[in-house]
Order: structure tokens, then C-alpha cells, then sequence
């Protein structure tokens, strides 16, 4: 080992990193324990690569971590033993009795130290140079192979032989400035391997390979790359936040003093608010970088997952790895590991293939697991690909029938993004086959539930035979979310931005008419679709504030898969607020996601978009609704493609009934309409047919008689009904999408006709209404 | 044994209460309030403490005394909890008054009910009687809203 690295000052300087040493502890005494087992196995089986490998991988990550944790003595002592058992893979060295003895005296001496550590935190000072000594003699019986000697000694490549800290290596330095030759280098790390206790720099020195000055300078250039990479040190998450509640204190004091600068003149009182404006700007966006930490800090441990679980099912998997520096949120890093894990779990044993199908398929037989992750949009993506078996859609399908979670005709409808989706549903799973590490069909709904709790989502991509993609997407912070805010009944409410689709604003007149009332349901007509509107003061029992009814302020809400129109008295400004949490005193209420400070220091309130739907029963409702749809399609199809006649009656009432059973359209003039019965009737065809004033029999206000009754005449088994109407408007030719009501009466339902929210006629219920049908109708 | 024990005091509707000074975080005067719809009724709404939220319950309510004049505003006494601060309102704040352990005399069966739960017992003091609040009742609330 290069003795010039610093001393192990991270330790000594670090309590908060008690974590990381527990870890490594715990690991590195697991660890030991196989090495001892395999190594004893493998002077059985003298040629195992398997036990040789588990065997070095042990000694490695211990000479690997230790290095990163600053642990001199550990790293020295395993990098030997790593030479020794690594000319054993070369073979190079067999494994005799006396080397096995020499290595296993090795693990003994790194778990003293390791014990050392955990009672003390030090290393200790016990004298292990007995054992160095003794794998330095078996070292010496096998000199490295050429091509060896340098992948361990000099310029190793970095995975291999990190050097503490991640500093280069000072042979490296020297190589790459030119001061000497890569040979000398080589000569004098052999010489060190071989016991010779001089630091590198000086047996170079010695040797006359290089000037002193030139050791001195790499030195230097060494131990500066070191300070620059122990430039960080640990801080308490909750030391965070504290700062961050008092910058956000300091950016509202800020506000009230720049409130100030309005009335003041004093110039350098106001060059004064401008330097604290920007300072405390900056200050603030630094304390918000604090908390973010790269996603590789999740990914590290997937390899060694992937590794464990691919051996475990006689897998190869490779995983590749792209956008590791992206930042996230601490809090959310902490969120998505376990459903990582498990995204990661079900690729390797469901998604990829045994070698033997992959090459029977024409894959290569190491299956490719990539993770991916970028910024968009404010947000983070992470894709999960990899390319093994997809995901049977087919059978999906069946077991979700099987298993009731969806009706054959339901499943016959459903797009393969939908039936993809099912993966997400609790309980299934398409595996025969319950694996202890996955299949018995809980997880991904977990995987599911747990993104989208932290406000993310989750989607799911899959070729059959080709591979699978996962996408999340997820706030890049769960502290700092962009809002809109809004005023109703004279206080404030925060949205978050992920929810809002759009802004509707209707001035004065148009609001009036383009807000319609079904049933009592207010909705909107926004480019064709009906929306259903929720008005935030009713929701929340809250008066609204005075005249504020000149126009009508529409949020158009994403709820769920379901959207909505939420009016507001106002529409503010959109802002980026801190969430902080509600106390448990007011978890009751379903509506709010927490609570904000705003500018002026006053608390908002966060609107819970998806629990304000459910209050107003606008998702529950719209799924009936999108069920009786489905229903409908598979009877008698109302929806399909038909002529509608569209007539108004009263002043402003649209309808419409189907064209098939209008059988003419007449103009009678009022002085032929008679009574008979208590009924107006009108003689027609050598008929007497009953005529329905169909503005009364909807309570539409009746408006006086023109000269002109227009008359659409409806015939069912050779009898004719007249039915009044006020004009006829059109006829259309359109798939009409039927909103059917409860208690609708003589009406079929709503739909959107030519842009208008029109009522469908019901004509044979009509007439049961109007004592009309068939039967008594025989006048 | 002479306990001696340091109470933070309040008045209430003219009724004078304590609470231990140890659950006490502090003392503020009236600060702006959000009031929080659907809220149970004796929640007055969030206040803004140094950029913490801090739900504000009404003492008055919560004890089952008359509504507070709307031009008369509360002070808040905040106490400490271990998932955060949660602040009472009352009318006004009085001394911290040390008491003697011996002057203390479980609620008079005379009180009634409700507000009975609320107090842990009374210290005769020479002028008046000081009446202990039971914090953790006073802070918990009901999930009732309001009509």
C-alpha cells in the first residue's frame, strides 16, 4: 500500500457516520464467515472458481469499503491477501495447506480490527505485521504474471483498487506527469509486495527513477485531490430542516422589508433591501440544494441485489446504469427504494430468462437490465428496462377473469395499455411458480400505491417475448411543490401544480349560459365534453366573498383518471410552496394535504385534489357513469352512430330523440287543435291524435302560441302521437355519448349535441307519463 | 413533604387556570389565524409560529363556555408535544404562581361534567382557587364538525 495517503481522518472526525461503519461491520463479519466456509470447502475442491470468487469477493469488499472508510490497516492487510488469492485464480499459486493457514490467520487479524473498530471507532495499534509478513512469503514463492502485475500494483483500473478516498495512486501520478518510467514503478511496488517497508516515492527516489522534486509535486497534487474529494462532511437531516424553516422565517421577514422600500427614499436603505433580497434568494435556493442527493445513492445496492437474485435463479444479468447523478429529494430517495427493489426483483426472476431460453430465442444469454434517470419538466424520470420475457398480456387477462377482478366482456374491451395495467391490481400474478423472492402477487400494487403516494406515477410498457419498461415519473421534492393558489370565501387554498390541467375563466354573460344544470349537477361544457363542476365554497361550507359573482373562475382538476372542474371566487398567482404537514388533530378532514406559509407569513391551506373529488362524489359518480357507458355499448347502443332530431321546447330547453321514430314533422295551425277528454287533440289522417305539449309536461314555462303548432309526430303500432315542440332546431348525424341520470324521468339522459348540453327524449316513457302508451291511447 | 410546583396561569371567562411550566414552550399574543373548514368545532384554525404550523384549539370551546366576543382576541399558550406544538387559546395570561403540592384537592364533585374532564384538580391559593387543566384532554379533539 502507498503509505503517503493521509491518516485516517474521516473517523475520527465523523460521529454521523456511525451508520456506514454498522454497516460495514455487520458486512464485513458476514462476509469473513464465508470466507472462512469456502475457503475450508475449497481445499476440498481445490479447483471451485465459484468458492475462489465468492472468497475474493469477500476479502475485496472489505479492502474496498475500508478504503473508503479510511481504514489503513484493513486495506493493507486484504490487499495482500487479495494478491495472494488472486494468482490463486490466475494459477499462478494453488491453494496449499500453508497458504490456506496464512490466509485464514489474515481473516482473524481483519476481524480483530474490525472489532477494534466497533468498540472504539479506531483501528487500533496491535502489530499486524506478522501476517503481512506471512502472505508476503507466499507471495514470494509465485511472482504475478507480467500482465498481472500492473492490473494490481500500479495503474489498476479504479473498481479494482480504489486507492482510500478515491485519490490516485502516487505510481500513477508519476507515470502520467512523465516523471518515470511505468517499469520503475512496477519494480518498486514489487518490492513493497515483497515487505520492503519504504514508502513508494522513496524506494523510487532511491533507485534513482526519479527526482526528489518530482515525488514532492506528486505528493502535493496527491493530497490536494484528496482534500477536494473529503470536502463533504454528514449533517443531521433534522438540522436541516430546521435551517430551512428559519431561511423561509427570514424570507418572509425579507418580505415585509422590502414592503418598506415603497414608502422609504433613504438610497442606501434601499441598496440595502436589495443586497438582503438577493442574499436571502440565494441562501434559500442553497438550503433546498442541501437536501437533494443523488439517485445512484439508491441504485448502488441494486447490483449487488440483481447479482444475489440472478445466481439464485441461474440468471445472468447485467445492469447497466445511466443518469446515476440525478437529483432527487432525500425524503423521496428513502420513498422509492423499496419499490426500486422490488421493480428490480420481479425483472430478474419474472422478466429475464434462464441463458439456455435466451439463447434459444436468439438473445444473447446475459439478459440487460437499464435504469435510467433524467430531469423533465420538473420532474424525475426513472425507466426500469430490461429485455426479457414481457409480460404475457393474454394471460394477464385470463387470471384477472379468473380471479373475478375484471368481466370476460370487460376484458374483451380492454386496450393493452389497460390490460398492462392490471399488474398493478393486488393479488395477481401471472407466475405458476411462487418463487420465495417474488410471485404471489403483492408487490407491484404496493410498488404502485407507495409512487404514488409520494406523488409520482407509475406506467408500465411490455413487447411480449421482447422485454418490459417501467416508467416513473416523481416530484423532484415532496418539500417544495409548485401551486396555484386561489381564493374562495376570502381565504387562500394552495393546488399543486401536478393536478391542475387548465384555467376557465366565463365574464359576466357567457357564464351564465355556458354553465348548465343537470339534475341539480352543475357541469361545464369545455370544448364538447361535459365536466362536471364543484364549487369550492359549497364543499367547504364556506360563505363565498362578496361580489365576486361577475365571472365564474373554473380549475380544471386532474382526479385520479377522472377531471373536474373546481370554481373558485379567485385565481391567484401559482407559487412554489413548502408542504408541511397537518397535525393529527385535523386528519379527519379528507380535503387538505397540509398547510403552507405564504408570503405574508399568513398559513394557506394545500387542497387534497383526489380527496376533495371523493367529498363531492365526483370520481365515485363519474365511474358509475363510465360503467353505464359500458353497460349501454354492449346492449342496445344508444351510442352508436344515429340522426337525431333536434328541437327546443320552451325558451331554452334542447332535445333531441332519435330520427327512426320520428315518422313526419308538421306545421298545424292552432285553430284545428280540439279537446277530447281533457286532451288537446287534433285531427290528422283520419285520426284523432292526442297531442303532448312537451313544454308543459318538462315544466318549462309555456310561451304563447305562434299561429303555427310545430308537431313532430311519433307512430308506434299504427297509432300517432303529436308532440308540441317550440321550433325544430336541426337534424344530426353523430355517436352521442348518453350521460344517463338517476330519476331522469321522460329522459333518456344528456349528452353533448353540436356543443350543447341537450336532453334526449325518452318518447316511450313519455307517453306511460302522459297515460298515452299504446294500450289507452286508442282514443 | 412540601412539593413546590411552578404553574403558568390564565384566565378563562373569568376562571383561572394553570398548566405545568414544564409543558409550557411559550407565550404569544394573538396571531393571525387560518381557520380550517370541515375542521372539528373546537379547532380555531393554524397559526404561523416562526414558520412552524401550529394548529390553535379554543380552550373556550373546548371546555364548553361561552363563544369569545369577536373583538376580543385570544392569546395563545404553547405547549410542547412530542409531534409538534399544539397552542391553546384563552382570554389572557396570568403569572407563573408556584403552588404547594398541599394545597391540592381533587375536582369538587360539584363541577360539572364536561368540564370536570378537563381538570385534573385544584389548588386553593389565598385570593382564589387556580384550577389544574389536563393538557392532553385539552388537546384532543373529537372528530365532530361543525353543523
Amino acid at each position: 500500500m502507498d503509505p503517503s495517503q493521509p491518516a485516517n481522518q474521516l473517523t475520527n472526525a465523523m460521529d454521523g457516520m456511525d451508520e456506514v461503519i454498522k454497516e460495514f461491520l455487520v458486512e464485513s463479519n458476514e462476509g469473513l464467515d464465508r470466507f472462512d466456509h469456502d475457503l475450508i470447502a475449497l481445499e476440498k475442491d481445490k479447483t471451485s472458481r465459484e468458492l475462489l470468487d465468492s472468497i475474493f469477493r469477500a476479502v475485496h469488499t472489505i479492502k474496498g469499503t475500508g478504503g473508503v472508510l479510511g481504514y489503513d490497516k484493513l486495506v493493507s492487510i486484504s490487499h495482500l491477501g487479495e494478491s495472494v488469492l488472486s494468482r490463486m485464480r490466475d494459477g499462478v499459486l494453488l491453494l496449499s495447506p500453508p497458504i490456506a493457514t496464512a490466509l485464514l490467520a489474515m481473516a482473524d487479524s481483519l476481524r480483530h480490527i474490525l472489532e477494534q473498530i466497533a468498540s472504539s471507532g479506531q483501528e487500533g495499534d496491535s502489530d499486524c505485521s506478522p501476517v503481512l509478513q506471512r502472505l508476503s512469503d507466499v507471495l514470494k514463492e509465485a511472482p504475478p504474471t507480467a500482465g498481472k502485475a500492473t492490473a494490481e500494483g500500479v495503474s489498476a483500473p479504479p473498481a479494482e483498487a480504489p486507492d482510500s478516498d478515491g485519490a490516485p495512486r502516487l505510481g500513477e501520478i508519476l507515470i502520467t506527469s512523465e516523471q518515470c518510467k511505468a517499469g520503475d514503478v512496477q519494480a518498486a511496488v514489487q518490492l513493497q509486495e515483497a515487505g520492503d517497508p519504504r514508502p513508494l516515492g522513496e524506494i523510487l527516489v532511491d533507485n534513482r527513477a526519479v527526482a526528489p522534486a518530482g515525488v514532492a509535486d506528486a505528493l502535493k497534487a496527491q493530497i490536494e485531490h484528496h482534500d477536494l474529494s473529503s470536502n463533504t462532511i454528514r449533517v443531521d437531516v433534522g438540522l436541516l430542516d430546521k435551517v430551512m424553516n428559519l431561511v423561509g422565517e427570514l424570507v418572509l421577514a425579507r418580505n415585509q422589508v422590502l414592503q418598506f422600500t415603497g414608502t422609504q427614499e433613504d438610497s442606501s436603505f434601499l441598496s440595502t433591501a436589495q443586497r438582503l433580497n438577493l442574499i436571502t434568494t440565494e441562501l434559500q435556493e442553497g438550503v433546498m440544494k442541501t437536501r437533494m442527493q443523488p439517485i445512484g445513492n439508491v441504485w448502488n445496492k441494486l447490483p449487488r441485489i440483481v447479482r444475489d437474485l440472478s445466481v439464485g435463479c441461474g440468471k445472468r444479468v447485467e445492469v447497466q446504469m445511466e443518469g446515476a447523478e440525478t437529483e432527487l429529494d432525500k425524503t423521496i430517495i428513502e420513498a422509492i427504494k423499496d419499490p426500486l427493489t422490488h421493480i428490480i426483483r420481479n425483472a430478474v426472476d419474472h422478466g429475464i430468462e434462464t441463458p439456455e431460453v435466451r439463447v434459444a430465442r436468439g438473445k444473447s444469454p446475459d439478459g440487460r437490465l437499464m435504469l435510467r434517470a433524467f430531469h423533465e419538466g420538473g420532474q424525475v424520470n426513472i425507466e426500469i428496462s430490461d429485455d426479457g420475457d414481457g409480460i404475457a398480456t393474454e394471460k394477464l387477462k385470463a387470471k384477472a377473469i379468473a380471479k373475478g377482478m375484471i368481466t370476460a366482456e370487460h376484458g374483451a374491451r380492454m386496450s393493452e395499455r389497460e390490460v398492462l395495467n392490471l399488474v398493478f391490481a393486488a393479488g395477481l400474478s401471472t407466475v405458476e411458480q411462487v418463487s420465495n423472492i417474488s410471485g404471489r402477487g403483492v408487490g407491484m400494487d404496493v410498488v404502485k400505491t407507495n409512487i404514488e403516494k409520494i406523488g409520482g406515477t407509475v406506467d408500465v410498457q411490455s413487447t411480449s417475448g421482447k422485454g418490459t419498461l417501467l416508467k416513473i415519473k416523481i416530484p423532484l421534492t415532496l418539500a417544495i411543490i409548485p401551486a396555484l393558489v386561489v381564493s374562495s370565501g376570502g381565504e387562500r387554498f394552495a393546488i399543486p401544480q401536478v393536478s391542475l390541467v387548465e384555467l376557465v375563466r366565463c365574464e359576466g354573460e357567457q357564464a351564465g349560459h355556458s354553465i348548465e344544470d343537470i339534475q341539480g349537477a352543475s357541469v361545464y361544457r369545455l370544448r364538447g365534453n361535459l365536466l362536471p363542476l364543484v364549487y369550492l365554497n359549497r364543499e367547504l361550507q364556506i360563505s363565498p366573498a362578496q361580489g365576486a359573482a361577475q365571472s365564474v373562475n373554473i380549475v380544471v382538476l386532474q382526479a385520479g383518471d377522472r377531471q373536474f372542474g373546481l370554481v373558485v371566487d379567485d385565481i391567484n398567482d401559482t407559487e412554489e410552496i413548502v408542504v408541511k404537514p397537518l397535525s393529527k388533530q385535523l386528519k379527519s378532514v379528507p380535503c387538505f394535504a397540509g398547510a403552507t406559509i405564504m408570503g405574508d407569513g399568513r398559513v394557506a391551506l394545500i387542497l387534497d385534489v383526489l380527496g376533495l373529488a371523493q367529498m363531492a362524489k365526483v370520481v365515485s359518480e363519474l365511474r358509475e357513469k363510465s360503467l353505464a357507458d359500458h353497460g349501454a355499448k354492449s346492449t342496445d347502443n344508444p351510442d352508436a352512430r344515429e340522426s337525431w332530431l333536434l328541437f327546443r321546447i320552451g325558451t331554452e330547453g334542447r332535445m333531441a330523440i332519435p330520427l327512426s321514430l320520428v315518422s313526419r314533422l308538421e306545421e298545424f295551425p292552432v285553430s284545428q287543435v280540439e279537446r277530447s277528454t281533457g286532451r288537446e287533440v287534433i285531427q290528422y289522417r283520419e285520426q284523432i291524435m292526442p297531442l303532448v305539449r312537451l313544454a308543459q309536461a318538462f315544466g318549462h314555462a309555456a310561451i304563447a302560441d305562434s299561429e303555427l303548432l310545430q308537431v313532430i309526430v311519433y307512430s308506434s303500432h299504427g297509432r300517432s302521437v303529436g308532440l308540441i315542440v317550440n321550433e325544430i332546431l336541426d337534424i344530426v348525424d353523430q355517436r352521442v355519448a348518453v350521460q344517463h341520470i338517476q330519476d331522469a324521468g321522460a329522459l333518456q339522459g344528456t349528452a353533448v349535441i353540436q356543443q350543447h348540453v341537450t336532453d334526449l327524449l325518452d318518447v316511450p316513457a313519455l307517453l306511460a307519463q302522459q297515460h298515452l302508451s299504446s294500450k289507452r291511447a286508442v282514443a | 413533604m412540601n412539593m413546590e410546583r411552578q404553574l403558568c396561569t390564565f384566565f378563562l371567562e373569568g376562571l383561572f387556570f394553570g398548566v405545568e411550566v414544564e409543558k409550557v414552550q411559550e407565550v404569544i399574543r394573538y396571531q393571525e389565524m387560518t381557520r380550517v373548514p370541515l375542521s372539528p368545532a373546537v379547532i380555531a384554525g393554524l397559526i404561523n409560529l416562526r414558520g412552524q404550523i401550529v394548529t390553535a384549539i379554543d380552550l373556550r370551546h373546548q371546555l364548553g363556555l361561552s363563544a369569545r366576543k369577536s373583538e376580543e382576541l385570544p392569546m395563545n399558550v404553547v405547549i410542547r408535544r412530542d409531534d409538534g406544538p399544539i397552542s391553546l387559546l384563552v382570554d389572557e395570561i396570568g403569572d407563573v404562581v408556584e403552588v404547594d403540592e398541599q394545597s391540592f384537592e381533587h375536582p369538587p364533585d360539584t363541577l360539572d361534567g364536561q368540564r370536570r374532564e378537563f381538570i385534573r384538580g385544584v389548588y386553593k391559593l389565598k385570593q382564589q382557587l387556580l384550577l389544574l387543566l389536563d393538557t392532553e384532554k385539552a388537546m384532543s379533539v373529537v372528530g365532530t364538525r361543525p353543523a
